[in-house]
């Protein structure tokens, strides 16, 4: 992955960008010892490190400011960090850029139960807005599975979704307002506790803009009343495409489940092995949740099981309890932690639409012998949100871009079967070289013209989303301007 | 004198937007009161439904869809439009046939907007054309798409200043098995907050909350959909839920024409003045109404969306002065229609129509400076 040449000239003012970084932050928040930096050298794209300039970690809006104020001065490149669990390397430095981290700011400013919101600082993690709020029944939708540990700031980044977002929406659908720091220090309020735009829906383009057009340093979230209860129902069957068939009609019959989950042989075997959770030996299995009374619960599950029968299945376990909910949900949770004890693997996150899983399951399987490298399939197939793991050896020569190659032809695959390079993951350094497939040149002159608003200089975050060479005259325009 | 111009291709609205020597205004179907001065410039060319997956819950369609036509074959699957879109034609006495792309193009919603979303929220990929003539796709027709800006976003609510909709893809939903409303009558203003707060603030997945003053007259909406007997349980459990609120309670005859009328504000459809729409956090919605000095009023969105209808000319927001929200004005004239944004906000949002119309001739004037 090419990353484009450290500015020498930044890099050549480095003491002087730290000493009037010190001046607006105590020394203890501004990191700049080469053996320090070195924890911000990647995120949760491993494969990729290159330890910043210096680290800050401020904790008010007004010390971002200060820090972006000085680093436009400075015409010194700033990287946003969240959590740094991004897994398309958002959050991924260059050696002459300042990784701004938000860590520091998770305080609760606001809660307000009969307008239905609370109001954070970003650097609070996706669970603990939910743990603010849960004791008096409420909780935050948007529950992507790094839920532990990642950011709200890295969530409104990238937009991040989860196993939930069938019938709660992403992160866009839930996010209300932000404040928001410029990359010139100026900071702007958007959104708030009311609803829609009154004018331009910036909110909306803020939302998934990987931190390329400002830092954003609070968040108002929509919260939600929990429901009565949930519990799922695991469904097995003998062939990928059926299962896949069976979202289609279950959706078609107008239950709208909150999650459907669909793991294919490699992952149910390898869960099965690590976590223990008993389920079905066949190739395929949905995991299908419902919510309500346990009346509800009951009338909904019956009818999905009903249209399941219809498809073969060679297994059909129904929860009656919480443990058996557990248990089901168990396998599912570690799928990702039980392949990574077996392989290195690269998670990959296309999305493509219901009605061409069969198809896109099966060319996945062809890829996979053709390359030589196995594939595990688990993803949430209700929005057709695929998470291809290509299992490879790090230790191998040649193995990382050979998996590297494949995941592209993966990803090819689902623009082609009319879907998107990333569903839930971002962009980052990632797919970055990919866009041109989904986009022309002028459908990614137009995201450009966006930055070119927000940051004209392109210092934030500017090496990621766009191919370099799209980028280069712009990029090239904020070296010149040192 | 102007003339109108009705592409039967995006490449021929391409061209007519790349050569277009002076201002255009945007029509789909003339039903929502945005036009400005300009050649007309017609979607009603670009018509018909090109995909519908009712098994992926998508639809994609040219921008001039007439509404109906996708409403029906929606329906056909038992599917609809979530968001609920308000038919702006009794409120403005304006003729013709909304539009697929006028929903997007004015982020339009309707009473569901509190618990499934507006227009933005369904709104999957767009196609357009901006300011120069260039044709640019963002988005697709899948359900989760975080690839690059979304743009689709920024489009939704831009009422056509930043390019003109060729073709729109939205997410669908299935139609609730039936849905049925609970009335509790005679609340005043706060009491009726209130309890739509609290009906809200519960586990039934309440889909709209609405209340119409009228003092011992007045009633309180609130709407469950979903299968028969889930929603029959909900109804009872809100009843006691509310029963604090001390009041009678009684459930619609006839749910569905009930939301319609508060969808299309059919009470302010005779009447005289200009009408205002405000959206604020549902607990401010109270003193809108007092502040603004209304003849009358509707909230929908359990408080949070405030229908107001003023004397001709009243300038609505002096008489609120600074609130967080908006005030819209949908019918009358002699104020702009769209709130002032504060000043950095203004900026951003002059920078992009700058961008993606530098000629200014999109339909000009109607927002912003």
């Amino acid at each position: 992955m090419e990353m484009p040449v450290p500015s020498k000239t930044v890099i050549a003012r480095k003491s002087r960008v730290v000493e009037r970084l010190m001046e607006v932050l105590p020394a203890d928040r501004v990191i700049h010892d080469p053996m320090e930096t070195r924890a911000y050298e990647c995120d949760a794209l491993t494969a990729y490190r290159c330890p910043p300039m210096a680290a800050v970690l401020p904790e008010t809006t007004r010390e971002v400011s200060d820090v972006l104020r000085i680093c436009h001065q400075e015409g010194v490149p700033v990287v946003p960090r969240g959590s740094g669990t991004s897994l398309a390397g958002g959050a991924l430095p260059t050696a002459d850029c300042v990784i701004l981290g938000v860590a520091r700011m998770n305080d609760v400013l606001e809660t307000n139960y009969p307008d239905r919101y609370v109001r954070v600082q970003t650097g609070r993690t996706n669970l603990s807005v939910t743990g603010a709020v849960e004791e008096d029944g409420f909780f935050y939708a948007p529950d992507p599975s790094s839920q532990l540990a990642c950011a709200i700031a890295g969530n409104i980044a990238m937009n991040s979704g989860g196993a939930h977002c069938l019938k709660y929406g992403v992160t866009t659908n839930n996010l209300m307002g932000v404040t928001m720091v410029k990359m010139d220090g100026s900071v702007v309020t958007i959104g708030g506790a009311h609803l829609d735009a009154g004018g331009l829906d910036l909110l909306g383009l803020i939302c998934g803009s990987e931190g390329q057009l400002g830092v954003v340093t609070e968040a108002t979230l929509r919260i939600l009343h929990k429901p009565e209860g949930a519990r799922p129902v695991l469904v097995g069957f003998d062939d990928n495409e059926v299962a896949g068939a069976c979202v289609s009609d279950i959706i078609k019959a107008g239950v709208l489940p909150v999650a459907i989950e669909f793991m294919d042989r490699l992952c149910i075997e390898t869960t099965e092995n690590f976590a223990k959770a008993g389920y079905p030996d066949c190739n395929a299995l949905l995991i299908i949740e419902v919510e309500g009374s346990e009346a509800e619960i009951d009338d909904q599950l019956s009818r999905i099981v009903e249209i399941a029968k219809r498809h073969d299945p060679v297994e059909i376990r129904e929860s009656k309890s919480a443990e058996e909910s557990a248990k089901i949900w168990l396998g599912r949770k570690s799928a990702f932690g039980a392949i990574g004890q077996i392989s290195d693997y690269m998670c990959l996150d296309g999305t493509i639409p219901v009605s061409s899983l069969p198809m896109v399951l099966r060319r996945i399987g062809e890829l996979s012998e053709q390359f030589g490298l196995q594939v595990g399939n688990v993803f949430h197939a209700g929005d057709g949100n695929m998470h291809p793991l290509i299992l490879f050896d790090a230790n191998k020569e040649g193995d990382l871009e050979l998996c590297e190659d494949m995941g592209a032809e993966i990803l090819k695959l689902c623009v082609d079967a009319g879907g998107c390079l990333t569903g839930e993951h971002g962009v980052g350094i990632e797919k970055r070289d990919l866009m041109g497939y989904q986009y022309a040149p002028a459908d990614l002159e137009a995201q450009m013209a966006v930055k070119d608003v927000f940051d004209p200089q392109w210092l934030l975050n500017a090496a990621k989303v766009f191919p370099l060479a799209s980028s280069q005259e712009r990029r090239a325009d904020a070296i010149a301007a040192e | 004198m102007t003339q109108m111009m009705t592409p039967s291709s995006e490449a021929e609205l391409a061209q007519i937007v790349g050569d277009a020597k002076g201002p255009l205004t945007i029509q789909g179907g003339g039903t929502r009161g945005m036009a400005v001065d300009g050649d007309v410039l017609s979607t009603a060319g670009l018509s018909g439904i090109e995909l519908y997956e009712p098994g992926a819950l998508t639809i994609v369609v040219k921008a001039g869809t007439p509404v109906a036509e996708v409403d029906a074959a929606l329906a056909k699957e038992r599917q609809r439009l979530a968001f609920e879109p308000i038919d702006h034609r009794g409120l403005l006495g304006t003729k013709g046939t909304p539009t697929m792309g006028s929903l997007v193009a004015a982020n339009i919603s309707g009473p569901r907007r509190i618990q499934a979303g507006a227009a933005r929220d369904f709104a999957l990929g767009v196609r357009f054309v901006d300011g120069q003539g260039e044709i640019i796709k963002n988005g697709g027709r899948v359900m989760k798409n975080v690839t690059g800006y979304d743009l689709v976003k920024l489009m939704s609510g831009s009422h056509g200043t930043l390019g003109v909709l060729s073709e729109v893809s939205l997410k669908v939903l299935p139609m609730p098995e039936t849905e049925a409303t609970l009335m509790v009558h005679g609340l005043d203003n706060d009491s009726a907050v209130q309890a739509m707060a609290a009906a809200l603030g519960s586990p039934y997945d309440v889909t709209g909350a609405a209340h119409i003053p009228g003092g011992d007259a007045g009633v309180t909406m609130i709407r469950v959909e979903g299968f028969e007997a889930s929603v029959a349980y909900r109804i009872e459990q809100l009843r006691t839920a509310l029963a604090r609120f001390g009041t009678e309670m009684s459930v619609s005859e006839d749910s569905n024409a009930a939301w319609q009328d508060v969808r299309d504000v059919t009470a302010f459809h005779g009447a005289t003045g200009d009408v205002w729409r405000v959206s604020v956090k549902p607990s401010a919605g109270p003193d809108i109404v007092k502040s603004s000095g209304a003849e009358a009023a509707l909230f929908d969105w359990a408080g949070g969306l405030v229908w107001l209808c003023t004397e001709p000319g009243t300038d609505l927001r002096a008489r609120l002065g600074p609130i967080a929200g908006h005030a819209t004005l949908v019918r009358g004239s002699g104020q702009a229609r769209f709130h002032p944004e504060d000043a950095g906000v203004a900026t951003l949002s002059q920078g992009l129509r700058q961008r993606f119309d530098p000629r200014g001739i999109l339909n000009a004037g109607l927002m912003g400076s």
